[in-house]
């Protein structure tokens, strides 16, 4: 974190989560995050630099200590180091990086982490994102660029029960009432 | 709402995570300097729209980002071919068509 | 009336719980298990409603969702009140308070009834023919004015309730591997076969409890149980495994493209009022891999003259109406038929004590089991019978017949029992776009060929009968198990007794009753269509049966034809002399039975109609009483009222403000994208119309991109922040639409550039800080940068810090002043706008809203796109095509400048406008003219894009696109308005500060 004479402040800060056995909401720790693009060549060694693997497709996140690397698109991955500095950790990747072109662009601010926990949560979700949540066809660790209803999301799941979803700071007032709302009275299973 | 195949995500995807993107091989002149005022208007405003097959350009646009092109038959709303953008149309003619 | 026509059995009562309700304000009892169409029959109620067109008195025709007649509202308390339910479907629960439709004062005396009386006068076609004029004022002036409220008034079914609805409706995604459609003696023993291979199987039924006609199955035995027995353990046998989602009061009302289908799920009153957390329906939208339609058939309606009178009835549903619900329908029956269906009603209403008076068959001979069990039980039996007359006004009282024996007679009865035979409900298997095929020898329409990956069990597909509906059933099952992928079990015998089966059935009217002008023999109960209507279209030269349905209205309305649709359809053959596959059926559409609008809103109401974007500072100037305007998602502060200052009064106090000392904007809404790579200012320089090869990092430039036709497309601030990386803005609204276009260009025609966009938009926030004190406001904050004019001038990009973090400073300016945007990391938007703040209040600043912004920009004629644009406005139109950069070979946009229709003389130029009197403000979109009162549809010159008073200037201003606008600076035109024209004068749009010492200062 930067070294800031004013606090961190988060577009949830008011709200009151869910905290339900079968369902809960928890914003996820800060973190530095980024969004890197590039070919073959940067991936490789984008991997290194980061210290978790970029995935060379769609399917599972890569994981290693507290940084992941989600597969977006096939030259882009969104990168989240949680507790990291993002001035120190992107002046790190760029350094590995000078010889392959790429784009790496801080937006730890640009969303935030939202975690979807409860044996409804799957359904909750699916009550705003059309792609099959069932373990079998969205197995844990799976990550994807998908859709909330009317918000952009990224879905990784973390377990049976438990997701991390990535949306943008300003629709995260309305991803948590929405889930909140769908998740209400929502039969399980 | 159609399921959508993309190939680079390499799975059939829901219809609400991509944009329609108009007719595809329309591809915009290497030097627009040397067309003429009659063929830009062509390029700009004239589409085939036709009953049976169409190629046509979807993005993945709340998936993996990515432009592709389509063979979809416009009668019975199937995709008849997936391929990505830059290929050829692949070989698939009236057969693929119920007018 | 105390349940007066309650008998013993009921499976589907629970007869420890009685509930009361009310139905057109009168009490009745029943209990929970009823259905209000079982209560009502119970407590003798007959007459339920009152017919469309006629305003004939109507009762209960059916047990199902195919019920014509028995709609009614339903209440339980402010805002929740249901128009058109059909009593069939509507589970009884204590305190429901139900009422009839379609009459006026009451039921049993409605002033509508007129119309029957008129009835010669209300033929097919009448509305059409009727009225069309006179067009004394205008086209269609009677038709608007006089006739059609007057048909409002005297027609329609329910009205909407008028509160908001306090309940809640969500709606899922969903998926699974086999879905079945009804949970009958097909569905459920497809859904054992699925369930059993591992699949994940979803069964729905749309009735309270599955089973279909098992429920009323008391003789037949399965696999050597009684039918009850095996239904029970069939459901919990469904119950208890993982894989199977059983979905009673499940309605499947819509089948889409890939499988994908639709399912309306009730929550039942009694489980909604003790649990509060439930909602009313849920809407699930399901993709299945594949899907068993067993979807049951539904009993064909008789046509004969008066055949509408309440106490006529399906034969089955009275069936069912005795052993699901413990109801007889009445003391006295006269069963008419034309199938062997008909003949197990009578026996089993018999047995329960009913007086069978006659079963009058249509056909020439009555053969087969059922007969012959009827005879046996001592039931007499005509054929070759012919129906000449009911009896009763408002019930059935007695019918005159012909049949052998006997001859004409006239029977007492109170009730009136028919079945023309069963029709395969279709509906489902053809809005998947399947192929129905007509079996001649069942006379009926039945899938053919499958669109979809779906199959079709039982009675749907016209495979009648208990043990055949079992097989097929369970060969459905297995079939779309393995076809979903999954290894499906052995094919399950069930070995059936008791159940013969039942055969026959008519299709359309009997000879006698066509032809006949004076019978009113119903087709359509639903909406008043009788057999001389459909002939009379057909007369009228109605071929096709899609214009038949129009001209007529049969088969319309909530019922949607379920019983008319064959019937019709046959009348109509004959009408052409065609036989009925050369004739077709209308197209099935969704929903199979209506949907209410609040499943389809969902929770898609209020504050989750659509996110409501609020920026980090949002909260700041909401906790200062900032009102607010909606600019796409967003909601943007509009000004900041300080109490008792009008709008008028706070817009110009913040513009004088912001020119005279210093003011603060909250400008995060804007558009940010990071353009990245080697090929960075190669990319944008093709994007733009602008120059950026030669940008200085540390520079900004106003952008201008281009449509490919030539238009402004969207504009902003692009800064270069280093030879490879850009910060690129957009306008609020365009911020998506601008990616979506960069991306496509770069992914599809500049393939050969080595450049990555990412969105920025959200990870700052904009803090805008302009006027003569900006950068004295400012300084004491910043570290790492020389703030001095020549060090960082206008149009600069620097990074420095802030309160301790970083940002990208800009020196821009969109009042026209010295101005700075200093983008902080989002999360800190808030303290350090606060720390502006503290610093601007010690130097007489304050913080302005939209409104003042938009005022000040026009001011500077500083244009904004979606304002002085349409999409049909070019640089030159606006007067920027200085900004083009002139040296480019090609960008987006470009080869279109030189299209004869840009390049044209006459096109529309941005100018400004004065109006003579400086106190009158112009109206935005207004046309402006040569002359003051213009000719009829003489085209205007152009039209008012922007007005404004103007604080600076002390009058009021307007921008304007007038055709050759700059050669008329100088000259008056008019604006003509409903009070008469205004005189204005032309200008230079810019008015204020025209040569911009103040924003370079
Ligand atoms: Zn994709």
């Amino acid at each position: 974190m930067p070294d800031a004479a004013v606090a961190l402040r988060s577009p949830l800060e008011r709200l009151a989560l869910p905290a339900g056995d079968r369902f809960a909401l928890a914003e996820t720790p800060p973190a530095a995050r980024f969004v890197f693009r590039g070919g073959e060549a940067a991936r490789a060694a984008c991997s290194a630099a980061f210290g978790a693997e970029l995935p060379a497709r769609l399917g599972l996140g890569g994981e290693r200590e507290r940084r992941a690397a989600l597969w977006l698109g096939p030259d882009e991955w969104l990168l989240i180091a949680e507790g990291a500095d993002s001035a120190s950790l992107g002046a790190e990747i760029e350094a590995a990086l000078v010889s392959a072109p790429h784009s790496l662009v801080d937006v730890s601010h640009r969303q935030i982490g939202l975690l979807v926990s409860g044996p409804v949560a799957a359904r909750a979700l699916s009550a705003g994102c059309p792609l099959d949540l069932h373990l079998s066809a969205f197995p844990v660790g799976m990550a994807t660029r998908t859709i909330f209803d009317k918000a952009e999301i990224a879905l990784w799941r973390r377990g049976a029960t438990a997701f991390h979803v990535e949306v943008w700071r300003s629709f995260a007032p309305y991803l948590v009432a929405a889930l909140a709302e769908a998740a209400r009275g929502a039969p399980e299973g | 709402m159609l399921l959508i195949p993309c190939p680079y995500c390499g799975m059939e995807r829901p219809e609400l995570e991509f944009r329609n993107g108009g007719e595809a091989h329309i591809s915009r002149p290497l030097d627009p300097s040397a067309v003429s005022d009659a063929d830009w208007a062509e390029y700009l405003y004239f589409r085939s729209n036709p009953k049976g097959v169409m190629a046509e350009r979807w993005r993945h646009v709340s998936g993996c980002g990515r432009f592709f092109n389509v063979l979809r038959d416009t009668v019975s709303d199937k995709f008849l071919a997936v391929y990505r953008a830059g290929e050829p149309r692949p070989p698939i003619g009236a057969e693929g068509s119920s007018a | 009336m105390t349940q007066a026509f309650r008998v013993a059995g009921g499976a589907m009562l629970d007869r420890a719980r009685p509930v009361s309700f009310t139905f057109d304000g009168v009490a009745y009892g029943g209990y929970e298990g009823d259905t209000l169409a079982s209560a009502l029959l119970a407590n003798g109620v007959r007459l339920v409603g009152r017919s469309y067109k006629y305003h004939r008195p109507r009762g209960i025709v059916s047990a199902g969702a195919e019920e014509p007649n028995a709609l009614v509202g339903v209440a339980r308390g402010p805002g929740r009140f249901t128009p058109n339910l059909r009593a069939t479907q509507v589970g009884l629960f204590d305190g429901l308070v139900a009422m009839s439709q379609n009459r006026w004062p009451s039921l049993a005396f409605d002033v509508g009834a007129v119309n029957d009386l008129a009835a010669p006068l209300i033929g097919a076609g009448f509305y059409y023919k009727t009225f069309m004029g006179p067009d004394w004022f205008g086209k269609n002036w009677a038709w608007r004015r006089v006739y059609e409220p007057a048909i409002r008034l005297a027609a329609g079914l329910g009205a909407a309730p008028s509160e908001p609805d306090p309940d809640r409706y969500v709606r899922y995604f969903d998926h699974c591997d086999v879905m079945i459609v009804g949970a009958g003696p097909a569905g459920l023993a497809a859904a054992l076969a699925a369930g059993a291979s591992g699949a994940r199987v979803v069964v729905c039924d749309e009735n309270p409890a599955p089973g279909g006609s098992l429920l009323a199955e008391t003789h037949a035995q399965i696999a050597g149980e009684r039918a009850w027995v095996w239904l029970a353990e069939a459901l919990a046998a469904l119950r208890t495994r993982p894989n199977v989602r059983l979905m009673p009061r499940t309605q499947v009302f819509g089948y889409y493209a890939q499988n994908f289908v639709a399912l309306c799920e009730g929550v039942s009153e009694p489980e909604l009022i003790a649990d509060p957390d439930l909602p009313r329906e849920r809407l699930w939208q399901m993709r299945a891999r594949e899907v068993v339609l067993a979807t049951g058939a539904i009993e064909r309606p008789l046509v004969f003259a008066d055949n509408d009178r309440p106490g006529v009835m399906l034969a089955d549903a009275a069936r069912r109406y005795l052993h699901q619900y413990g109801v007889k329908v009445g003391e006295r029956a006269v069963v008419v038929t034309a199938h062997d269906g008909a003949y197990r009603a009578a026996i089993d209403l018999k047995e329960a004590g009913v007086k069978v008076e006659l079963i009058a068959d249509l056909r020439d001979e009555a053969s087969g089991p059922w007969p012959g069990t009827a005879r046996a039980a001592g039931i007499r039996v005509a054929t070759k019978a012919a129906m000449h007359e009911v009896r009763g006004r408002r019930r059935v009282e007695a019918v005159r017949l012909a049949a052998h024996p006997g001859g004409m007679r006239t029977i007492s009865c109170d009730a009136l029992l028919m079945s023309g035979g069963w029709t395969p409900s279709v509906h489902l298997f053809s809005q998947s776009r399947g192929k129905l095929v007509f079996d001649e020898a069942l006379q009926v329409f039945k899938p053919g060929a499958s669109a979809q990956r779906e199959r079709s069990a039982g009675a749907c597909n016209a495979t009648f009968g208990l043990a055949k509906a079992l097989a097929e059933g369970d060969a459905a099952g297995r079939a779309a198990a393995s076809a979903a992928g999954f290894a499906a079990p052995d094919a399950r015998p069930y070995a059936v007794d008791g159940a013969p089966q039942a055969d026959g059935g008519m299709l359309g009217a009997p000879l006698h009753i066509l032809g006949d002008r004076h019978a009113k023999a119903f087709v359509d109960f639903q909406n008043d269509v009788c057999v001389k209507d459909v002939e009379l279209a057909v007369q009228e030269g109605m071929r096709s049966i899609e214009h038949v349905k129009r001209y007529t209205t049969t088969g319309m309305a909530t019922d949607q034809g379920k019983l008319s649709n064959m019937n019709a359809l046959a009348i109509a053959a004959v009408a052409q002399e065609k036989t009925i596959p050369e004739v077709g059926l209308t197209t099935f559409r969704p929903p199979y039975t209506p949907v209410t609008f609040g499943a389809f809103a969902g929770p898609a109401r209020g504050d989750l109609f659509d996110p409501i974007r609020r920026t980090p500072i949002h909260d700041w100037a909401a906790e200062r009483g900032a009102a607010f305007e909606d600019v796409g998602l967003w909601k943007r502060a509009w000004y900041f009222p300080k109490p008792a200052e009008s709008m008028h009064e706070a817009v110009a106090r913040e513009c004088r403000t912001t020119r005279a000392a210093v003011g603060l904007f909250d400008a995060t809404t804007l558009g940010k994208i990071e353009v990245v790579g080697p090929d960075a200012a190669a990319f944008l320089e093709r994007m733009y119309a602008n120059a950026f090869m030669k940008l200085e990092p540390g520079r900004c430039r106003y952008g201008l991109m281009l449509s490919e036709a030539g238009f402004l497309m969207d504009d902003g601030v692009i800064a270069r922040l280093a030879p490879d990386r850009f910060h690129v803005t957009t306008t609020t609204g365009g911020a998506p639409r601008v990616l979506a276009h960069m991306e496509d260009y770069l992914q599809t025609e500049f393939t050969d550039l080595k450049v990555w966009l990412t969105s920025t938009s959200e990870q700052w926030a904009v803090i805008a800080v302009q006027g003569p004190k900006a950068r004295e406001t400012i300084a004491p904050l910043m570290e790492g940068i020389d703030l001095a004019n020549a060090a960082f001038p206008h149009m600069s990009v620097r990074d420095a810090r802030v309160c301790g973090v970083p940002t990208r400073l800009m020196r821009v300016s969109f009042t026209g002043e010295l101005g700075y945007e200093i983008n902080v990391p989002a999360g800190f938007g808030r303290p350090v706008w606060e720390a502006v703040w503290r610093e601007l209040e010690k130097r007489g600043g304050c913080a302005y809203g939209t409104e003042a912004m938009h005022v000040m920009r026009a001011e500077k004629g500083y244009v904004i796109v979606g304002q002085e644009t349409d999409g049909t406005v070019t640089l030159a139109d606006l007067g920027l095509d200085w900004a083009i950069g002139k040296t480019k070979k090609d960008f987006v946009g470009k080869r279109s400048l030189s299209r004869p229709d840009i390049i044209a003389e006459n096109r529309k130029q941005l100018v400004g406008l004065l109006t003579e009197n400086p106190n009158v403000v112009l109206e935005e979109g207004a046309q402006v003219t040569e002359g003051a009162t213009p000719p009829l549809a003489a085209p205007a010159l152009g039209h008012v894009t922007s007005s404004y008073r103007s604080e600076t200037l002390g009058r009021s201003i307007a921008l304007a696109l007038v055709a050759t606008g700059r050669s008329r600076f100088g000259e008056m035109l008019h604006v003509p308005m409903p009070k008469g024209p205004i005189r204005v004068s032309v200008t230079s749009p810019i008015f204020y500060d025209k040569l911009g010492t103040r924003l370079n200062a």
